[in-house]
Formats: C-alpha cells, structure tokens, sequence
C-alpha cells in the first residue's frame, strides 16, 4: 500500500488477492441483509449504555445509519477491489471493511490476543480460516501504515 | 440498621439528581482482534490528538483493559460512541 498526495493510498495486491478480498466483503455485505443478532455479527454492534431505556434509544437512533455505513463500505470494497488508486474516501472505506471482516472472521474463529498461528496443528479445523483471518490482519496493517503516514505529513505545521 | 444503607443509597441518588451536568465519559474496551495500530489511527482520526496522545491511549486500553477517550455532555459522548462503533471499536458510555 504505497500513500498517494492527496490522502489516498495504491493497493499492491494480486489479482487474487483482489478477488479474494472482494468475496469476502461481498459475503459479509450479504449477511448483514439477514439476522444481525447472528453471534459472529453481534461484535459488530456493541452496546453504548449500559441502562436498556437507554440503549434501546440509542440502537433506535444509531442503529440503522451504523448499518448502513457498514453496508456501503461493504459493497464499496468489493466495487473497488481490482483499483489501482484509491482516493482518501475509498481508502476509509477500505479501513472499515477490513476491519468489519476481521471482526466477524475472528470472531467465528474465537481468535485471542497474540494467538501464535505457529502453534497450529495441520489438521485444526480452524486452519483454513485463521490462513485468511492472519492475510485480512496483513492487509490492514499495511493500509493502517499508509494512511498514518498520509496523516503525519498532512498535519505537519 | 440496615435501613442506613438505603438512606445512604437514596443520598447518593439524590447527589446524582441535582448535578445533571456532570460530564459524560466514553470508554473504549480492550479486545482480542483490533490491531494496535488501527486503534492508534482511529483515536487520531476521530479525535484530532496526537500521534503521542492516541498511542498512550492506545496502551491504556491494551495494558489496563480500557480507557477514557473523551467526555463531554451526552450528546457530545453518544456521537463519539458512535463514532468508535461504526469504526468497530468496542465504546461505552456513562455519566462520570
């Protein structure tokens, strides 16, 4: 991911890997037209109060703008998968995405802080998806790094 | 005498009650998949603070399991959860 002058970044990514991260975040664009209580999905959704009065407004308020930003930087991912540049917005976008396929990819996969993928036996029925789960981590490190560095220099005096 | 505690319960209720502008808090939780360096860049973005300020607070809620990130009136608090929730960080928020 090398960052562009105006914020945005230029993916490096093959074109399988391209097509992967587009099915992905198609999959998990089209779960969130289902039941959204779905345990992997619930991490999506945390709850702001702790008081239910309280939270029960504020998914009242909230709830469908948040799924909906979720939605759109889904289908915005998966729409700009095979693009050379990204613009800031796109960039974002991607971010977001990312992160949401993290969280319910991990999510499903029970993953713990600083899990060794090392310590993996061959035939764990997990292998497979902590493969995918450890590539979408790699990817978002690498947006992570362009986008701080776009935002150093832009905030620079 | 137990009948202290519920007096003591009601005071504080009532402490509660006649300070309806004491600030609201929002704290950001620990979890086992959000990298490090996306909770660093998310605190920078949301928040305007600084590389420095974001990965301290970063730290907090890696090493101490959480941290307050921001505060404000409730209105201030609820957009900044929301905020954090729609960037997939796991906030919360209580009066101080």
């Amino acid at each position: 991911m090398k960052p562009t002058a105006d914020g945005g970044v230029e993916p490096q990514l093959s074109r399988d890997e391209r097509t992967l991260v587009a099915n992905l975040a198609s999959e998990l664009r089209s779960l969130l037209d289902g039941d959204t209580d779905d345990p992997s999905l619930r991490r999506l959704f945390p709850p702001a109060y702790d008081e239910e009065a309280d939270e029960t407004a504020y998914r009242d308020l909230m709830g469908s703008e948040l799924l909906n930003g979720r939605r759109e930087a889904l289908e915005l991912l998966a729409r700009t998968a095979n693009q050379k540049r990204l613009s800031a917005d796109e960039a974002d976008a991607w971010l977001r995405a990312l992160n949401d396929l993290r969280l319910v990819l991990g999510t499903r996969l029970d993953v713990q802080e600083d899990m060794l993928l090392d310590n993996l036996r061959p035939d764990d029925p997990r292998a497979s998806g902590l493969a995918i789960y450890g590539w979408l981590s790699w990817l978002q490190e690498q947006l992570v790094a362009a986008l701080s560095a776009g935002l150093e220099e832009g905030t620079a005096p | 005498m137990t009948s202290t505690i519920e007096v003591e319960r009601e005071q504080v209720r009532e402490t509660h009650d006649v300070e309806p502008d004491r600030p609201w808090i929002v704290i950001v939780w620990n979890d086992p998949i959000n990298l490090m360096s996306y909770v660093t860049l998310v605190f920078q973005q949301l928040f305007g603070y600084s590389r420095a300020k974001a990965t301290t607070l970063m730290l907090q809620v890696h090493n101490e399991g959480k941290a307050v990130v921001s505060s404000g009136t409730r209105e201030k608090a609820e957009h900044d959860v929301a905020r954090l929730h729609a960037r997939g960080l796991w906030a919360t928020m209580r009066q101080d």
